[in-house]
């Protein structure tokens, strides 16, 4: 691979890699994201290579193992490009048939199409089923039609154009003009506008300054960053070093999860080709614009997300966080100005230079554009990754994409935010995904997992879990979070078993109080949120278990050890 | 773990004390857990003090300082997970194992620790032994699955 040197010859490469592909050319995407790699998807990828070989057909079938599809829950998915025919659940002995009906005889298999399991209408292209039909895909659609792996896969569909118009057309300031006119907002849960963070670290005094992309993802539940940042590395790598560029930074970190190998392996080799390419290091595209980036590893604890205490991590140190008086944007690494985002905020910043912040402004609501990334899990239909634009329902989320609970039950609640975030009852589902809206409510949407649960779910024991989760994540550092959170899993834990008292409910409520005020960061300070939402709206539930020793959800085991056998066996 | 394999992880971080948590986690990929005698050579090479060492490697619960079983279960206890029964399916592994989170048994057959997402939610309860996903399992399967190690 030669290096680049200038716009132009981008554009040129680009074409030349065009040229060499045949648009009528048939081309197989095997989803290979976390959930279809579950499904054994490998098995399906080694099926398509055997039958390709067999069939003697390498020079006219491509083969891509892609991205996550985000319809995890009908994986492994196969998608037959040009004609963007779709099939779920395949298994190695379909392979085959693909082969020879779809691909050659360019005939759908009716087994392996969507059907609808209400209608029984099938659906044959991946646009027209019903998940992804009511989605908004401008950041995870792409997934199916690039190999992570491949660089020129990226350039193929546009990539490093916005990174070309940024470093030749524009002046750093035009850049952070244009990503504050779009009031881009941080996904990785504050909903801080990325353009105001920016320039503060842009502003702050010294040299040296870096950027960082939050991968962590600690939060159980959320799993979108992840399907992004694996399927599309070169789209968040491109939102950072246009950032990087607009900041003044030449050093930047990518922060991600030490267990998800797959991930780590396609960061690597995307850092390596954009460097081949001169898309990263010296003088990158000829513009005198230097920039590198560093891959740092969490090793398994929560904590580690939060930007302070994340900085210290990068530095070696044990990750506290610290009080921020001070911000990270102005003293971060090594008390350097250290603009942190996540993964979904920078893979949103190519797409605002490219198409400019007057069509991102036109998505969304009025103070949450563009669109989200949904991680969306636990009682329903079609669990997977989704996205859609800013203000739609709740409801629309629920039951159009996630064609509603299974097994007949009914919707109690969703769950935003994970340990940190609350839940809404089943009478507010109209409320639209917006950060201020969902925050006033008691649920912020945090970095976007959303857990439904349907009747047989015990709010009580939902709050005692996320307690629970938050107690083995603290780092230990303040003691409201040490030992608040500790004191109020005790309690809940009693109640969930039986031995509620009169008098617990406020005590915990005052607990709640104290962590929030004197935490020293966002985990110790939004911990009470799971159980003051679960409160404020199923405050009957924790009645029942502490007054009539009842579950009415009857999933506390201890108390509903009769009544429970009927329903677990 | 020889002297050599430790060298060439430090060299490969050029020495910098701040790559202390990337050095211990790649001695920590090849040799399983993290010895004493190694934490000591670590402190000594990067020239970080070993209270420092100690006090990452005992901060993050990924790092072990008693040696693991041959065989590594991870039951996920996240949220979807969670309420689709993962509880049910620890009860069960502790019953058949004898040992806790966080616990090795004592003939080193198998370590069992509780994780917190593993991405693949669609599949919960899902459960991981040598990092092969077993998704959507119940109790009543797993007595078979663990029949198969030894």
């Amino acid at each position: 691979m030669a290096r680049i040197n200038s716009a132009a010859e981008l554009e040129e490469l680009r074409k030349d890699i065009l040229s060499k592909r045949d648009p009528d050319q048939p081309w197989i995407a095997v989803c290979a994201g976390a959930g279809c790699l579950c499904l054994g998807n490998d098995r399906v990828i080694s099926a398509f290579e055997e039958e390709i070989r067999k069939q003697s057909l390498e020079a006219k079938v491509g083969l891509r193992a892609t991205g996550c599809h985000g319809f995890c829950e009908k994986g492994p998915i196969v998608v037959i490009y040009p004609e963007e025919t779709c099939y779920l659940e395949v298994t190695p002995e379909d392979v085959p048939e693909i082969i020879a009906q779809t691909v050659i005889e360019k005939k759908v298999i009716d087994r392996l199409v969507y059907t609808d399991p209400n209608s029984g209408e099938k659906a044959t292209h991946l646009s027209e089923i019903p998940f992804y039909r009511h989605q908004t895909r401008f950041l995870i659609g792409n997934n199916p039609k690039i190999n992570p792996k491949s660089i020129d896969d990226y350039l193929a569909i546009g990539g490093y154009s916005a990174l070309a118009k940024a470093l030749f057309e524009m002046s750093p300031e035009q850049v952070l003009a244009e990503i504050k006119k779009a009031d881009l907002r941080g996904r990785g849960g504050g909903g801080f506008p990325a353009g105001l963070k920016w320039e503060t670290a842009r502003k702050a005094p010294g040299e040296e300054k870096y950027v960082i992309v939050n991968a962590h993802e600690g939060e159980p539940g959320a799993f979108m960053d992840r399907a992004l940042f694996t399927g599309n590395p070169h789209s968040v790598l491109e939102g950072l070093i246009i950032g990087a560029y607009a900041i003044g930074s030449h050093q930047g970190f990518i922060y991600t999860r030490h267990d998800t190998p797959q991930l780590r392996e396609n960061i690597d080799i995307a850092l390596a080709q954009a460097k081949e390419y001169g898309l990263l290091g010296e003088n990158i595209l000829g513009s005198g614009f230097n920039f590198n980036v560093e891959v740092h590893l969490d090793i398994g604890i929560f904590v580690s997300g939060e930007s302070s205490a994340l900085m210290r991590s990068i530095e070696g140190k044990a990750p506290e966080p610290r009080p921020k008086y001070i911000r990270t944007s102005v003293s971060g690494i090594w008390e350097k100005p250290s603009n942190l985002n996540n993964v979904e905020t920078w893979a949103n910043v190519p797409q605002i230079i490219n198409k400019g912040s007057a069509w991102y402004g036109s998505i969304g609501t009025e103070r949450s554009k563009g669109t989200k990334l949904i991680s969306l899990s636990g009682k329903i239909c079609n669990t997977g990754v989704v996205e859609v634009p800013m203000g739609t329902p709740l409801r629309e989320i629920v039951y159009g994409i996630g064609g509603g609970i299974p097994n007949g039950k009914k919707l109690k609640a969703v769950h935003f935010g994970g340990p940190m975030g609350g839940s809404l009852p089943e009478s507010l589902i109209d409320t639209p995904l917006d950060f201020d809206a969902l925050a006033k409510l008691g649920a912020p949407m945090g970095a976007g997992a959303m857990l439904v649960m349907d009747e047989d779910t015990c709010m009580v024991d939902i709050a005692r879990y996320f307690l629970d989760f938050l107690t083995g994540e603290s780092c230990g550092k303040c003691v409201p979070c040490r030992e608040g959170i500790r004191q109020m899993l005790k309690i809940i834990t009693k109640i969930t078993k039986g031995k509620g008292k009169e008098g617990d409910i406020e005590l915990l409520e005052e607990l709640a109080g104290a962590a929030r005020e004197a935490a020293l960061c966002a985990l110790g300070r939004s911990a009470p949120n799971p159980f003051l939402s679960t409160l404020k709206y199923f405050r009957d539930e924790y009645e029942a278990h502490i007054k009539e020793k009842r579950c009415p959800a009857l999933s506390c085991k201890e108390l509903s050890a009769s009544e429970g056998a009927k329903k677990n066996g | 773990m020889d002297n050599d394999s430790i060298d060439q992880i430090i060299n490969k971080h050029q020495g910098k004390a701040s790559s202390l948590i990337q050095v211990l986690m790649e001695i920590q990929d090849k040799n399983h857990w993290l010895p004493r005698e190694v934490l000591e050579k670590v402190s000594e090479k990067l020239e970080v003090p070993f209270s420092r060492v100690l006090r990452i490697a005992t901060f993050y619960k990924t790092f072990r300082l008693i040696p693991k079983g041959r065989h590594e279960i991870h039951i996920c206890t996240g949220s979807a997970c969670h309420v689709r029964g993962a509880q049910r399916v620890l009860d069960t592994v502790q019953d058949l194992t004898g040992i806790k989170p966080g616990e090795t048994d004592l003939d080193l057959k198998f370590s069992l620790e509780t994780v917190n997402c593993l991405g693949c939610c669609t599949l919960g309860p899902v459960m991981e032994i040598d990092g092969k996903t077993l998704g959507k399992i119940t109790p009543a399967e797993i007595a078979d699955e663990l029949k198969k190690y030894d």
